[in-house]
């Protein structure tokens, strides 16, 4: 599903390097967590990987499904079925939720030659994904995040993921800001998406939300690198023991 | 004192147009407004009030050309109204609608000649003069002296539908001088759309008497047609517990400048005066508004929205003047700018002046690029780039658009709007 070879970034305005050769497979409907401590790149690899502006590529491939992502615009990347639920989920004042959602899915269903949803079934469709993630009728009208909780902000985030179906899922720290419940909301709109085509990156600090969204491989980033792999219970290692030992062994 | 060489251009752009034949007291009505513009002779760029927009192209005899844009549609199209039409600045009545509507007396200003219609009395060229201090606006009393046409509107109830002033420009050098006059009675309501240019250059003055009680809705689109020259004003002059909105979309036109002149005379008044525009290239917009506040309680609001790029220029003068009567006043006025690229300017120049104690009065100034995180945010989402900067151009408007009070009125302007944005005619 992505493939990511020797990946190497750098700021676009200092020339200070983030990724140092990141290598990593996601296998097609399997969940990989990228945990790691501050600044070792990890919200930097997801932005990279979307599309964001600033970074610069200076070696290294990313490909979905054989195609390669770097080359595209963050619009053709989406509709190639890449989805990134931001950290920090941006607000938009004076467009409605609503019409977002219409006009993200529409433009993806265009680009890929397929029929535009109506505008009935649409409503549909998000009704019932939003009362899955008990997302009222009120949020839905509201502009985008505008005066949204922080868990509100991120159950949007999920309901996009959801309206959208992308093939790739990038989770980025989606637990921070988050309490107990709401995370467990969060994660179980992950989990009723998980699917045999599906494939997840789920980027975090602590292993409470793997806790409730259960990878199948976890990896450590450090220094811009994925320093080290392996299952489950190298997240409840980190967990119990911090970084410090993991970091000590392998830099 | 106007300079003598002023004077002197006045004399000119007077000499080259003739004083229309006109009724005893229209005639009379022009006579004093010719002496008004002597006395005041024509703006030039040294005065003030004319500092970010240079007149010139207003003032001069020989009108600049404007080519036409065919095909563009009516700015109120699917809305059911009673259409007035003018075509280069004079009324057709072969395309017009019957202007018999329940409520609503309308005349021609053309034929106010040979009737004698004792309200105009009061408000032609009236409510214009009270509008000349403290600052001149000679351009309105050159208008007052010659306009050629224009409607008298008088409403006296609840009017079943808008009546909509359609404006279509054939002529690549048509100058059209139109002048309305319009009184809403006690407790009467109106809803005055227009649409479109009024010529190759126009000079439109549309003064406005709003009753005890009254309201009165304004809503308009000046065309994109990239090259007409443009200047209106709105004289308004308000009674106890009257409204009053208008709200303006202007795409493109190589000149606009939009006056908009009111008194808030009466207790508990309304006004809301607004603008969007949207301006690519040879585009220079100019609102200039004047808000006084007479009488006690009222609320006047002002918010305009432009958005600017490949070297357009936006201009927003805004004073609210509140009178030491004027206590209780509620005064706000915003004006923001959306700059798409670095070669368009915002020139900005918000005023207030406070002789009452117990006032609210706030302002806000503010010109920008667009969110790039916002537009990163929804290229991620699957939308295309140039889709998601319309939608936050359409965000952008949207406080603006707002203020249009009826829904099938403010989805038509939406609707244009998109229309427009999605032609790339920005």
């Amino acid at each position: 599903m992505l493939e990511i070879k020797n990946l190497h970034v750098k700021l676009e305005e200092e020339d200070k390097v983030i990724l140092k050769g990141v290598n990593l497979t996601v296998e097609t409907g399997k969940v990989h967590a990228i945990m790691g401590p501050n600044g070792s790149g990890k919200s930097t690899l997801s932005y990279v990987l979307s599309g964001r502006d600033g970074y610069t590529v200076t070696a290294g491939s990313a490909k979905l499904d054989g195609q390669e992502l770097l080359e595209m615009e963050p619009e053709a990347r989406a509709a190639a079925g890449l989805f990134l639920a931001f950290q920090y989920p941006v607000e938009i004042p004076g467009v409605g939720n609503m019409t977002f959602l219409r006009t993200a899915v529409n433009a993806q269903r265009k680009a890929r030659g397929e029929e535009e949803m109506s505008a009935g079934e649409f409503l549909k469709v998000i009704r019932e994904q939003a009362k899955t993630l008990k997302i009222d009728a009120d949020m839905l009208k509201r502009p985008v995040n505008v005066g949204f909780s922080g868990g509100e902000k991120k159950r949007n985030e999920i309901l996009q993921m959801a309206m959208l179906e992308p093939k790739m899922c990038i989770l980025d720290e989606t637990d921070s800001g988050l309490d107990v419940d709401a995370m467990k909301l969060v994660a179980e709109g992950v989990n009723a998406l998980r699917s045999e085509g599906r494939s997840f990156l789920v980027i975090t600090h602590y292993q409470r939300l793997l806790d409730h969204i259960k990878p199948d491989v976890v990896h450590i980033m450090a220094d811009g690198r994925i320093v080290k792999t392996g299952g489950p219970e190298l997240a409840l290692e980190v967990e119990n023991n911090g970084y410090a030992d993991i970091l000590a062994e392998v830099l | 004192m106007a300079a003598p060489a002023r004077s002197a251009e006045a004399e000119a752009r007077l000499a080259g147009l003739q004083l229309p034949q006109s009724g005893a007291w229209l005639h009379l009505a022009r006579g004093a407004a010719v002496s008004r513009l002597r006395a005041m002779g024509l703006p030039v760029k040294r005065d003030e009030y004319w500092k970010y927009t240079d007149p010139t192209p207003l003032t001069v005899a020989a009108v600049p050309v404007a080519q036409v844009i065919p095909g563009e549609t009516e700015g109120f199209d699917g809305i059911d109204c009673l259409r007035l039409v003018f075509v280069d600045g004079v009324f057709d009545a072969a395309a017009s609608d019957n202007p018999a509507l329940a409520g609503v007396e309308i005349s021609r200003l053309a034929e106010a000649a040979t009737q004698d219609i004792h309200w105009a009395h009061e408000v032609y060229g009236v409510l214009e003069a009270r509008g000349q201090t403290p600052v001149a606006r000679p351009l309105a009393a050159l208008n007052s002296a010659l306009a050629t046409d224009g409607v008298l509107i008088r409403v006296v109830g609840k009017v079943s539908k808008p009546v909509a002033l359609v404006y279509h420009q054939t002529s690549t050098a048509s100058d059209a001088i139109l002048h309305h006059c319009v009184k809403v009675e006690d407790g009467a309501e109106l809803t005055l759309l227009e649409s479109g240019p009024a010529g190759a250059r126009s000079n439109t003055v549309m003064e406005v008497q709003v009753a005890d009680g009254a309201a009165f809705h304004h809503v308009r689109t000046q065309g994109r047609d990239h090259e007409r020259r443009t200047l209106t004003h709105v004289f308004a002059r308000m009674g106890n517990a009257s409204r009053f909105k208008s709200f303006t979309l202007t795409a493109n036109g190589a000149l606009t400048r939009n006056e908009v002149v009111l008194e808030l005379i009466g207790a508990d008044g309304v006004a809301h005066v607004a603008g969007a525009a949207l301006g690519n290239g040879m585009f220079h917009h100019d609102d200039t508004v004047f808000i006084t506040h007479q009488g006690t309680g009222c609320e006047s609001r002002q918010v305009f929205k432009k958005v600017l790029r490949n070297g357009a220029t936006g201009v927003f003068q805004g004073k609210i003047l509140v009178k030491q009567s004027a206590q209780k006043t509620d005064g706000y006025q915003i004006s923001q700018s959306l700059l798409l690229d670095d070669d368009s300017q915002f020139l900005c120049k918000p005023e207030l002046e406070i002789y009452a104690d117990d006032v609210k009065c706030s302002h806000g100034s503010t010109s920008g690029a667009i969110d790039d995180t916002a537009l990163f945010y929804l290229r991620s989402r699957g939308v295309p780039e140039r889709e998601a900067q319309s939608l936050l151009v359409l965000a952008f408007l949207a406080e603006a658009i707002a203020e249009i009070d009826d829904a099938t009125i403010a989805e038509a302007i939406q609707a244009r709007l998109e229309s427009w944005l999605a032609a790339g005619a920005h």
